[in-house]
């Protein structure tokens, strides 16, 4: 699996939506990413992608596109 | 409720982008909005942690008014259903979202709008009642607890003097306004000439924390998922020079955390207080003094300035001796006056006289000290909102008629059971929907058949078993 799989995945998966939804998606656009759903939505990127986020890029992470620039610290390439 | 000229110079509230609201701004556009609506009469107060939903809120409970507090983002159906139910004279709503509703926008300020409906005071209502505030969620149930002028006063009053509270508290909000943990925030720090600081950023979000910086917040609220998100945050790492004291309620945090947090608080010179209460008892009934939060982890505390704890047995005989369970009573001016369920209920006067069941099982240690250890009625906490599980069984079997279900678990993490496999995914998003929680809070299994005796009652231990 790509790692745009794999990203895209942890999205589909914290917030049980399709892909089409995950990629445009914003903290707060549906009510499953609430501060509830944003834990859920680290724990799945730590554990597809084997990192701990720093508490800094966990604030951070605010829409889809965000957390690609967040990741790409971790050495996660896209 | 308040008097607010005891304090006009200072800053009441500030808001996101910094704007200030002195105590006499509060007053003065106050008394405007309830010059407008005239007279004692019930209204829905659609609820945010901004300037607007404040100074309705502020402005209803000091000038008579009844306010029935929701969440703004409370399930259309569901709130159509309460203003069936209910029939209030007005709405004081987000102005943008006035437009949703039938009736005339006849006031508007800071971003706040009063919206007149067709109904003019349907129900009388008692000289007593303050306001009315949701109790269990938003399960679909049209139950209120109704709280007097006296509870909201005497709970203040007692909150204020055991927090030692000043005009010097910051506070930022960090649960709802719709809340009774949230509004006990409000009415106390308002209540000293404190300064509020509002918004519904959450602390997930980078901006919270700017402004929780920028704006030297000195305490926050949290329920027991807070402080796991905390936790999670490496909140300990954080430099909060500013932060004076944390307090904890809407259910039992995990011991762990407990301590964590009260280690954290005592090397920092700042205070942790676990703290009780219930909807019912206005907001608080217990706490834990931070200087035993260490000593008495796990704890739930000792009756708040005013009230009075006992224990009583199965046959209602008072528990005189430390470590027995018992059910916990609560003795206090701020246990409210009861519920209401629809609209001739406002008429009702005080129905508890001061003493209030809580249905919660606890046992108290040698010093006095009470701890909680489960719970006569069937409810779970959820994120720090109170689901009853009979509720939620009833609010799916009235959707879902073709097949059955049953409802378990423990606190943040309900089990539901259902016997139509191709159900799950819509269960869990029904439910997750009408109690407005996030849906990972809820599992649901699929069983053949639900474990039930020969009587047709369910086997609620045979459900734990399988999850």
């Amino acid at each position: 699996m790509s790692n745009m799989e794999k990203y895209t995945k942890a999205f589909c998966q914290a917030f049980e939506i399709d892909e089409e939804t995950a990629k445009k998606l914003k903290f707060q656009d549906i009510p499953a990413w609430d501060s509830v759903g944003h834990m859920g939505l680290v724990a799945q990127l730590e554990e597809a992608f084997d990192i701990m986020l720093e508490p800094d890029d966990i604030v951070d992470l605010s829409s889809f596109e965000k957390g690609q620039e967040i990741l790409a610290k971790y050495d996660i390439t896209f | 409720m308040w008097t607010f000229s005891r304090f006009a110079d200072r800053v009441a509230a500030v808001v996101e982008d910094g704007t200030e609201y002195t105590y006499a701004t509060l007053e003065e556009k106050g008394q405007a909005l309830a010059e407008v609506v005239g007279r004692r009469c019930l209204v829905f107060c659609l609820c945010s942690n901004s300037f607007g939903s404040l100074l309705g809120y502020t402005s209803f409970l000091n000038h008579h008014i009844v306010p029935l507090m929701l969440d703004e983002q409370l399930d259309r159906a569901l709130l159509d259903s309460f203003l069936q139910i209910y029939k209030p004279d007005y709405l004081w709503l987000a102005e943008n979202k006035a437009a949703d509703f039938d009736g005339t926008v006849v006031y508007r300020d800071c971003g706040y709008a009063l919206l007149k409906r067709k109904d003019e005071s349907v129900f009388p209502l008692n000289d007593e009642l303050a306001l009315l505030i949701t109790t269990s969620g938003s399960t679909g149930s049209p139950k209120f607890v109704r709280q007097s002028y006296k509870n909201l006063e005497a709970n203040t009053k007692s909150i204020v003097e055991y927090l030692h509270l000043d005009g010097s508290e910051r506070p930022i909000t960090t649960l709802p306004m719709n809340y009774t943990y949230g509004l006990s925030v409000i009415n106390t720090h308002l209540a000293v000439g404190a300064t509020l600081i509002l918004t519904d950023k959450t602390l997930m979000q980078r901006e919270f924390w700017n402004l929780f910086n920028e704006q030297k917040a000195s305490s926050f609220a949290g329920v027991p998922y807070t402080y796991e998100m905390l936790d999670k945050l490496m909140f300990f790492r954080r430099k909060l020079p500013y932060l004076k004291s944390m307090t904890q309620a809407g259910g039992k945090i995990l011991p762990i955390l407990h301590q964590k947090f009260a280690e954290y608080a005592k090397n920092e010179g700042k205070e942790f207080v676990v703290m009780y209460g219930q909807a019912e008892a206005t907001a608080r009934m217990g706490y834990l003094p931070a200087e035993i939060a260490l000593d008495k982890c796990g704890c739930m505390g000792i009756a708040i300035p005013g009230g009075k704890f006992h224990l009583i047995d199965a046959e209602g005989k008072v528990i005189t001796s430390p470590e027995t369970v018992g059910e916990l009573v609560y003795e206090g001016d701020n246990v409210t006056l009861g519920y209401a369920e629809n609209g001739s209920d406002l008429a009702k006067g005080d129905e508890r006289h001061g003493v209030l069941q809580t249905g919660d099982m606890a046992k108290f240690d040698q010093d006095g000290v009470y701890s909680i250890v489960g719970r006569k009625k069937r409810f779970l906490k959820i994120f720090g909102n109170r689901v009853n599980l009979d509720e939620t069984e009833r609010l799916i079997k009235t959707q879902y008629q073709d097949f059955d279900c049953v409802c378990s678990g423990k606190d943040d993490s309900m089990e539901i059971f259902i016997t139509d496999e191709t159900k799950i995914k819509e269960i869990q998003s029904f439910v997750a929907n009408k109690t407005h929680l996030n849906f990972s809070a809820f599992h649901v299994h699929y069983l053949a058949e639900i474990p039930k005796n020969d009587a047709g009652k369910v086997l609620y231990t045979e459900l734990s078993k399988l999850c």
